[in-house]
């Protein structure tokens, strides 16, 4: 017998292929005073640190360094909202953000790097700083920031915790049926 | 009734560190009638309290004292404070361990013998054979509740387990099962059976799992002979005139110093805390440490040579489901120099959560490579590899020249590069594990680099001559009577077996011997 998991809330193949034409997800985000608003998700991420178009590139980075196209940008957003806290504290942390992206931008010309279309020309420039502090607190920030999201595990097929469920003596531990 | 011992009470016998060596012999020696106090470092958590999410889970019971790396190691570069993933609380790593508890194999004990001299290995023989051990390695069997030991049933194999048995029959493996494991098929012992939980690295929430956090120390205090102290943290051993040891000083929950008077000192607080705690007992009698005239405390640091293969097929496993270990493959566990190296592995089952996964699939990866694999995360399978890697001199635990905790204490620099041996046995272990994969269908491996360390072992190791380690053969130091060592940091060699099992067959037998010169007024 195949034991039912909640299925992934992903998108539809549909959707995929539609947002698969879209020009960078940092295009479908929209600055707005001191937010960062995605209108089609109907979400938004205020800045206090960060101006809000160094947040909305970070949150494209964000995706570049670990692009999962299952997972909707709010999630990235979170991901990279710590940098904005520890900027507000962090004077040195600040620095390092806004002048990493914008080493980003010049680097991309005209545009910015969030104006660059396809995923493998931002990913050269990522792969130029790798070595970079920047890079590394962002991406090392990703690590926990993304997938410690209880609500992104679904999306990979992880169920998380199960000790209130009474564990999987009952709930699928040896229900692999291809073998 | 758990006892309570007074700090001017001298005749109290000390045990630092309540995990597998510490936890054990503290409840065998109180069933002896000794009056025991086991000083714990970190707090005291009961199992129902145990956290169902890694990230979590680490916060609540990881050793995150500041700590430092160096050597070749690529923990040192990725986990650069991390060279270690062990427990900082009452039950120490017995908490976090995954149940595999094997026998070390007759040969182990002898690798100097059988392996003879491998260039830039230190390698020596046990002062102890297999046949030594063996009755004890019975009774620590039958404590744990060890599965096809006394007659305990094997545990179910799950989805993880099904891949990696089908990939081991094509291979033509002969030694494939659901492991000895010290988690309880069934009820037994006033503990529950397996839930198929998971989360075995997280502290098992049912106490299925053999820990001394539940199933020794409860025991123990029952006796009204052993006093367990959490958040004492000792910081210096200290001895008289003579050289013998009087008392322990341990920061209390508070961070003030206390002493503890004792009759006799046991040592368990892992193999980095171990040999730390001596070097920072120097004194102008024993300028290079306590029990160092051999020059060998904190050497020979090993962590066996690990590694693991995980696997995405085309098909849904969900690997996370059940026991995280209860699975293996001992066929290459065996000396077959013909391989290309000496010593040998075992294959064992395992999984990690999305969020460890994502930290230690292929640390500091990124881009789609990276991620791809995470993508399939619920049609990947799992292994883990755990060999005998070769004892190194230069491989180390040092004092830190100028980093110091809390307490001012010199803090561990954990030094280690592995051995061409090593790197031989890893990438056939690669080779070998990537293969089962493949021949059950698997699209795609990734032979994943070693976590931090969690079979710590070797910086006190026994030997025959004082002047080859630190050690006899009953855990006894050479230099000081009174002052014993309880822990994997006894190993002379690593073996290719997870060390648990040696760890408490070796505190069973190290109580009668205590109990024995006791009794005979030795010590």
């Amino acid at each position: 017998m195949v034991t039912l998991y909640e299925a992934k809330p992903g998108l539809s193949r549909r959707e995929l292929l539609r947002r698969g034409t879209a020009i960078g997800a940092g295009a479908l985000l929209v600055i707005s005073g001191s937010a960062v608003i995605s209108p089609q998700q109907a979400w938004g991420l205020e800045t206090t640190a960060l101006k809000p178009e160094t947040m909305a590139t970070l949150i494209q980075m964000a995706r570049d360094v670990y692009p999962h196209d299952q997972i909707p940008d709010r999630f990235y957003a979170i991901a990279v909202k710590s940098h904005d806290e520890l900027a507000a504290k962090d004077a040195a942390h600040k620095d390092l953000i806004e002048k990493g992206i914008a080493d980003l931008d010049q680097k991309a010309g005209d545009g910015g790097y969030a104006g660059l279309g396809w995923e493998e020309e931002r990913v050269k420039l990522l792969t130029q700083i790798e070595d970079t502090p920047f890079f590394q607190a962002v991406r090392g920030g990703l690590v926990v920031g993304l997938y410690n999201q209880k609500e992104v595990w679904p999306l990979f097929g992880y169920e998380g915790e199960s000790y209130s469920k009474g564990g999987y003596m009952s709930r699928g531990f040896d229900d692999i049926e291809w073998l | 009734m758990a006892a309570q011992y007074d700090l001017n009470d001298d005749h109290v016998v000390v045990i630092i560190g309540s995990g597998a060596g510490g936890g054990t012999l503290g409840n065998e020696l109180a069933q002896k009638g000794i009056d025991v106090v086991i000083l714990e470092a970190g707090p005291r958590i009961e199992y129902e309290d145990f956290i169902n999410d890694e990230w979590a889970s680490f916060s609540q019971l990881a050793w995150l004292d500041n700590r430092t790396t160096g050597g070749g190691w690529r923990v040192s570069k990725d986990f650069p404070n991390l060279p270690a993933w062990i427990v900082k609380a009452v039950g120490g790593t017995t908490t976090h361990w995954a149940g595999a508890s094997l026998r070390f194999q007759e040969h182990e004990f002898k690798t100097l013998t059988h392996y003879g001299k491998v260039e830039g290995a230190s390698l020596l023989d046990w002062p102890i054979t297999l046949a030594d051990l063996e009755p004890y390695y019975d009774k620590a069997e039958d404590k744990m509740g060890v599965t096809r030991t006394h007659g305990i049933e094997g545990l179910p194999g799950n989805n993880n387990f099904k891949v990696f048995k089908a990939g081991a029959d094509k291979l033509g493996y002969k030694e494939c099962h659901t492991g000895n494991m010290a988690i309880n098929s069934g009820e037994r012992d006033g503990r529950m059976g397996c839930q198929q939980t998971g989360f075995c690295f997280q502290g098992c929430k049912w106490g299925a799992k053999w820990s001394t956090l539940y199933a020794e120390i409860p025991k123990g205090e029952a006796t009204g002979k052993l006093e367990v102290r959490p958040n004492s943290h000792a910081v210096k051993i200290e001895h008289d005139a003579s050289g013998k040891i009087t008392a322990v000083v341990y920061a209390d929950k508070d961070g003030k110093l206390q002493s503890q008077k004792a009759r006799l000192v046991c040592v368990a607080c892992n193999s980095i805390e171990s040999p730390r705690l001596l070097l920072n007992s120097a004194s102008s009698m024993f300028p290079d440490g306590l029990a160092n005239s051999s020059g060998q405390v904190g050497k020979n640091y090993m962590r066996h040579t690990t590694g693991s293969v995980y696997a995405i097929f085309d098909k849904p496993v969900h690997f996370y489901r059940g026991t995280t270990m209860a699975g293996i493959i001992r066929d290459e566990a065996k000396h077959d120099p013909g391989r290309g190296f000496v010593g040998g592995y075992e294959l064992e089952t395992l999984a990690l959560g999305i969020p460890f996964m994502a930290a230690f699939l292929n640390p500091g990866g990124w881009g789609r490579g990276f991620t791809t694999a995470l993508d399939h995360y619920d049609s990947m399978a799992g292994m883990w590899i755990v060999g005998e890697d070769m004892p190194q001199e230069q491989n180390a635990v040092k004092l830190h020249a100028e980093l110091k905790d809390k307490h001012g204490m010199p803090i561990p620099d954990v030094w280690f590069t592995d051995h061409p041996n090593d790197i031989a046995m890893r990438n056939h272990a690669y080779k070998q594990g990537i293969a089962l994969y493949d021949a059950v269908g698997a699209t795609r491996s990734f032979p994943t680099p070693p976590y931090p360390s969690t079979h710590n072992l070797g910086t006190n190791r026994m030997s025959e001559k004082a002047a080859d380690g630190v050690v006899n053969k009953f855990g006894q130091t050479h230099d000081v009577k009174n002052l014993f060592i309880s822990d994997g940091s006894q190993f002379t060699t690593g073996g290719a077996e997870n060390p648990t099992l040696t760890i408490v067959t070796l505190a069973i037998r190290q109580a009668d011997y205590v109990a024995k010169e006791m009794a005979a007024g030795t010590i």
